[in-house]
């Protein structure tokens, strides 16, 4: 099973490195769906193994996004200078400049991002069930409208990187492999971090969050520390979306909540919840969903979005492995076996 | 009532195929990503209505002809949902999967400005209506070719006419004092910074300076203000919805500002909706139904404002808006170039478009080094006794511009 | 900040535009109070946290707008109109005769709604003016009945007491069909209907107060008091109270508790489309337009808490006026930011005061 296992990776480490050149023409979609496996897999942190919904954590991908292109232009060029000239004028960066202000941002960002989660972690924690949901959801509004409102970073014009110098195709394929290493780095992250006292403290908070703290788990510490590493993760991948899309402004593109924001919940919740595989299954199932609906269907692609996330949500909320789980116990049976403990408690939740 | 729209342009679309099917073209394949949802709908639409009427008129006329071949156009569409970011992406997907080599824009400055990279970077020859930004045109874009005039010359004759004004009645351009408001988007923003600037030239006072949200439905704020201040000319810009709110707003609020100056009246259709209210706005228009431009396609202006409303119904009981007009013109300058290069290669297309020198029903037709149209000017209408007269540039003006204001 | 400092200065120099400003916000608030009171409604006995609450206020005021367009309707009866559609939308008809009817036949109801169709498609296309009204008439019946049907048995019916996101989700889920559609059908131009009424003046024309404005304020206001004497006296009024108190009890003492939730559901959507309604007739509506209306719903029963009505109506008045003074002061541009952050602020102060509670029982 082990070896099996092994080389289960092997291949799909092949086949992601392979992607982008056997597919050259697909960069973009292959680069925005290790987007979306990403913000499903820090949504599912604290939403699937915490039990804390948050539909706020589309403000940390936006909030990458600026920082990341706050630092890349202020490490060459006068901030408010640059926004003022609305985009236009000629600014040019050297090749260097890019490439560091590309990891400086990018590794800035999601620096950023992680402190700020401790400080409005600190308030919204104390907000429990649709509280925390909407008192999430009102911090991501708010920074998009007071962001689109800020002169100093290109208010409602937003702001315009500098493009990739070189190739095109080569600047596509470097940006599909930065998604994709933090993607895989996030995953081998995850799949430790879950097997760890700190994860099973995790879920002990979802479970019953009271007992847990009778029992010594100091609830909010886990809390803040799980949902900061989230959010280190979504400003990352923020932040080289920033440098994917190169122009951006705040409501539409960095704190799209109603888009993105959502969207990541909904691939969760397709994919099934608390689980490690779950959120990029889900992430892939939705975004195969959005690509046929958004070219066959065009102008009802809305409406089969809503169909979509009503019928996961109200139907098949347990998601695909969930739904594999009760149909097909048999291909879980090696982890019916090893946790048969847990297989009961989620029956008696 | 829309499905008896849809239900006429079904046959209107029956009939056009019987056309076509005569003339016996091959297709040539041009992309575009318009706005379909998402607050740029409107006018998405009014564009995409454009090409379209734009194609069917250019089939009926024998195609476009490259050589011996004659060819008809073709649009693959996709819905950018008024996101940057879409739009960015579908360009790409235009591009590199459906292989289109020619790309029409898509709607507002703000999607242009994310496009323009994409098809910059690929050499896709893109001539777009609808994007009228400077800062399009000072990147050095060499793929890029805008039919229309560029934003800060929307409004700015009617800082000139409020200077103008103002020496008549005996002041001094600098005693004449502006209020701003511009939805806080790329285009409207770019309206603003034009308005400023040639405000600054004149020595004006800007009093009032705001920015509208993007789901705006009340600025009384705004207007109560502008009461108390009392500014000599008033600016709104915030596409229809802006448009919409003002002129029902200006009238519940009895606005005596001498001057007010919009963007966008027509395609919020002020005067059908708000009557008097409108009266004696000044509205910046691309285009007239009534300047006496004219091409053997499409016919005078006036001709195409007949056979478009005929083509779509919808638009019977309004002004057919200039963004509709534009984007017809940006076809019609792809089926110009083609011919002149006589050969479907790319770089040839794109020599043939920078070179275009061609009389339009849209206006004259002359690119920049930057891909600008530098042959037409903007015209200032006034709606007067819910008629739209041009009054400014003076030569183009039919009537005079009634000022002060009457507040009704 | 020289323009904030130079904005109050014009409150200063000119103190009845504080009347002014209050007037104006109130008004918006009267509305923000309805659609809030019909959240407060769905949140208290269902458990429902509607996020679709905006589109409803929307798809009435479409409704209102569509009837006074095409069929001529008079602006001011557009109001009860869209109230009887939204309700009708909403589930009224759950549980009646004509629905059970209906999902007894859903074969016959599947052809004759496919005839009503053809009729419809070949009349227009004809130009038969008396098809075509049958048609329209039998087919915005069998919308009606469908989507009646559709939202409430396969949607609402089934996350009433799900758990508390489930709701959060399924209704945004139809918060963006139900923006989506509209944009289809009425396509997406801001529609707004002129009454064509006068305007009041006072103070030298610095206060104004459009006749229109005033009687949509008069209506929300009859349609509030409507409610509240409904809620009281009624048998179902009572009913509703008491399936919000306790369920199960209800259940045990004999109250069809499915029907009251149809019931309290389709009640919300009518109390929404007549707002709508009133909105097209002073403000402006465009399909896009919901969710300005959700989130000052949610901060308004937020803020004053659940089945507290006095409370609604209060926030609502106070937050639209709040608003107001908000973007006089720090320009329009922060409207849709000084409503989240009023959010915010609320569910602070909330979690303070439950803390220091805690903090007492220890």
């Amino acid at each position: 099973m082990a070896i099996n296992k092994n080389a289960l990776y092997t291949i799909l480490l092949i086949v992601i490195a392979a992607a982008p050149f056997v597919f050259p023409n697909y960069g973009v979609q292959l680069a925005t769906l290790w987007l979306f496996i990403i913000v499903a897999m820090t949504w599912d942190m604290t939403g699937g193994q915490m039990g804390y919904n948050s539909l706020g954590n589309i403000f940390f991908y936006g909030t990458g996004m600026y920082v990341a292109a706050v630092i890349a232009i202020g490490l060459v060029y006068d901030v408010g200078e640059y926004t003022s000239a609305f985009g236009g004028g000629r600014y040019d960066f050297t090749d260097a400049q890019y490439f560091t202000g590309f990891v400086l941002g990018v590794i800035g960002a999601g620096i950023f991002c992680a402190i700020s989660a401790f400080i409005i972690g600190y308030v919204t924690f104390g907000l429990r069930g649709p509280y925390f949901a909407i008192g999430t959801l009102g911090v991501a509004i708010a920074a998009g409208e007071l962001v689109s409102n800020w002169d100093w970073v290109g208010g409602g014009q937003g702001i315009t990187l500098p493009v990739y110098p070189g190739n095109l195709d080569d600047g596509k394929v470097f940006i599909y492999f930065a998604f994709a290493i933090t993607g895989v780095v996030l995953f081998i992250f995850l799949n430790y971090l879950y097997k760890t006292r700190f994860g099973a403290a995790m879920n002990a908070i979802r479970d019953d969050e009271e007992k847990a703290e009778a029992m010594g788990i100091h609830t909010m510490r886990y809390k803040l520390i799980s949902w900061a590493l989230s959010a280190f993760f979504i400003g990352v991948a923020g932040g080289i979306s920033a440098f994917q899309i190169i122009s951006f402004e705040p409501l539409e593109s960095a704190y799209q909540t109603i888009n993105l924001g959502i969207f990541m919940v909904v691939c969760v919740l397709l994919g099934g919840k608390g689980t490690l595989w779950g959120p990029i299954i889900g992430a892939i199932l939705f975004q195969l969903f959005k690509e046929v609906t958004w070219n066959y269907f065009l102008g009802w692609q809305w409406v089969a979005l809503g169909a979509l996330i009503i019928v996961t949500v109200v139907y098949f909320q347990d998601g695909l492995m969930g739904y594999l789980r009760t149909v097909r116990p048999e291909w879980f049976g090696q982890t019916v076996e090893e946790k048969s403990d847990d297989a009961a408690g989620e029956a008696a939740r | 009532m829309k499905l008896k729209t849809l239900s006429l342009a079904l046959g209107a679309f029956m009939a056009s195929t019987a056309i076509a099917a005569a003339a016996d073209c091959e297709k040539l394949v041009l992309g575009s990503a318009i706005s379909l949802t998402g607050k740029y709908a409107t006018n998405g639409v009014h564009a995409k209505n454009g090409y379209e009427f734009a194609i069917k008129k250019i089939d009926e006329n024998g195609g476009v002809k490259i050589g011996d071949k004659c060819y008809n156009f073709e649009v693959i569409y996709y819905d950018d949902e008024s996101k940057g970011d879409r739009g960015a992406t579908l360009a790409e997907r235009l591009i590199n999967q459906d292989k289109v080599q020619y790309m029409l824009g898509p709607y507002s400055s703000g999607l242009t400005k994310a496009i323009a990279p994409v098809t910059e970077k690929y050499q896709i020859p893109m001539v777009e209506a609808e994007g009228a930004s400077r800062s399009l045109f000072n990147k050095g874009y060499k793929y890029l070719f805008a039919v229309l005039s560029t934003s800060e010359q929307y409004l700015a004759s009617a800082v000139t006419l409020a200077a103008e004004k103002a020496a008549e009645s005996g002041k001094k351009a600098s005693d004449v004092r502006v209020a701003i408001a511009v939805e806080n988007d790329p285009f409207s923003l770019d309206i603003r910074a034009g308005v400023m600037e040639d405000a600054a030239k004149l020595g004006m006072s800007v009093v009032i300076d705001e920015k509208l949200p993007r789901d705006l439905s009340d600025m009384t704020a705004i207007l109560t203000k502008v009461k108390l201040v009392k500014p000599d000319l008033l600016v709104v810009s915030g596409h229809s919805k802006g448009a919409a709110t003002a002129v029902r707003q200006i009238g519940e609020q009895k606005i005596s500002t001498p001057m007010i100056a919009l963007t966008h009246c027509e395609a919020a259709d002020v005067t059908g909706n708000f009557g008097a209210a409108a009266n004696d706005i000044l509205c910046s228009t691309q285009w007239a139904e009534t300047l006496t431009y004219e091409d053997p396609i499409f016919g005078s202006a006036a001709n195409y404002e007949a056979e478009f409303k005929g083509a779509y119904p919808e638009y019977a009981n309004k002004k057919v808006p200039y963004q509709t007009a534009q984007a017809s013109a940006a076809v019609y300058v792809f089926k110009d170039a083609f011919e002149r290069a006589g050969t479907l290669d790319k770089e040839a297309v794109r020599e043939a478009i920078a070179a275009t020198d061609m009389k339009t029903f849209y206006g004259d037709i002359r690119f920049s080094e930057a891909g600008n149209n530098i042959a037409k000017p903007m015209v200032l209408r006034q709606i007067q006794n819910g008629e739209y007269n041009v009054v400014a540039p003076s030569a183009f003006a039919s009537h005079k511009v009634n000022w002060p204001r009457k507040a009704n | 900040m020289d323009q904030i400092a130079s904005n109050i200065g014009l409150l200063l120099q000119f103190p009845v535009v504080n009347l002014k400003i209050l007037i104006d916000g109130m008004m918006i608030g009267a509305l923000f109070a309805l659609a809030a009171y019909g959240l407060a409604l769905v949140w208290g006995v269902m458990n429902v946290k509607n996020l679709a609450q905006g589109d409803f206020v929307i798809g009435g005021g479409y409704v209102s707008w569509w009837l006074v367009k095409n069929v001529g309707l008079h602006p001011l009866l557009g109001v009860p109109a869209a109230f009887v559609v939204m309700a009708l939308l909403g589930g009224a008809l759950h549980g009646t005769p004509i629905h059970n009817w209906a999902r007894s036949q859903k074969t016959a109801m599947i052809w004759v709604s496919a005839l009503t169709f053809l009729v419809f498609i070949v009349a227009t296309y004809l130009g038969d003016a008396a098809g075509s009204v049958a048609g329209y008439a039998g087919l915005i019946l069998t919308i009606l009945l469908v989507i009646n049907g559709g939202i409430y048995n396969l949607v609402i019916s089934r996350v009433i007491e799900r758990d508390l996101f489930t709701s959060l989700l399924a209704t945004f889920g139809l918060a963006i069909m139900g923006a989506q559609i509209m944009n289809l059908l009425f396509g997406s131009d801001t529609q707004s209907l002129d009454l064509g009424y006068d305007t009041l003046y006072f103070a030298d024309g610095l206060i104004d107060v459009p006749i229109a404005k005033l009687i949509g304020v008069l209506m929300a206001a009859a349609l509030a008091a409507g409610v509240v004497i409904f809620m009281k006296s009624s048998r179902m009024g009572q009913a509703i109270r008491a399936t919000a108190q306790d369920a199960r009890a209800a259940r045990v003492l004999g109250i069809d508790t499915e029907k009251v939730y149809a019931f309290t559901f389709s009640l919300n959507a009518a109390i929404c489309g007549a707002a709508g309604a009133i909105i097209v007739m002073v403000w402006v509506i465009q399909p896009f337009y919901g969710i300005t209306y959700s989130v000052r719903a949610f901060v308004v029963v937020t803020a004053a808490g659940l089945g507290n009505l006095p409370g609604v109506i209060a926030a609502g008045l106070g937050i639209g006026a709040l608003e107001q003074y908000g973007s006089h002061i720090f320009g329009i541009g922060y409207q849709q930011a000084i409503a989240v952050l009023l959010l915010l602020a609320v569910l602070v102060y909330r979690l303070m005061q439950q803390k220091r509670n805690r903090q007492v029982l220890q």
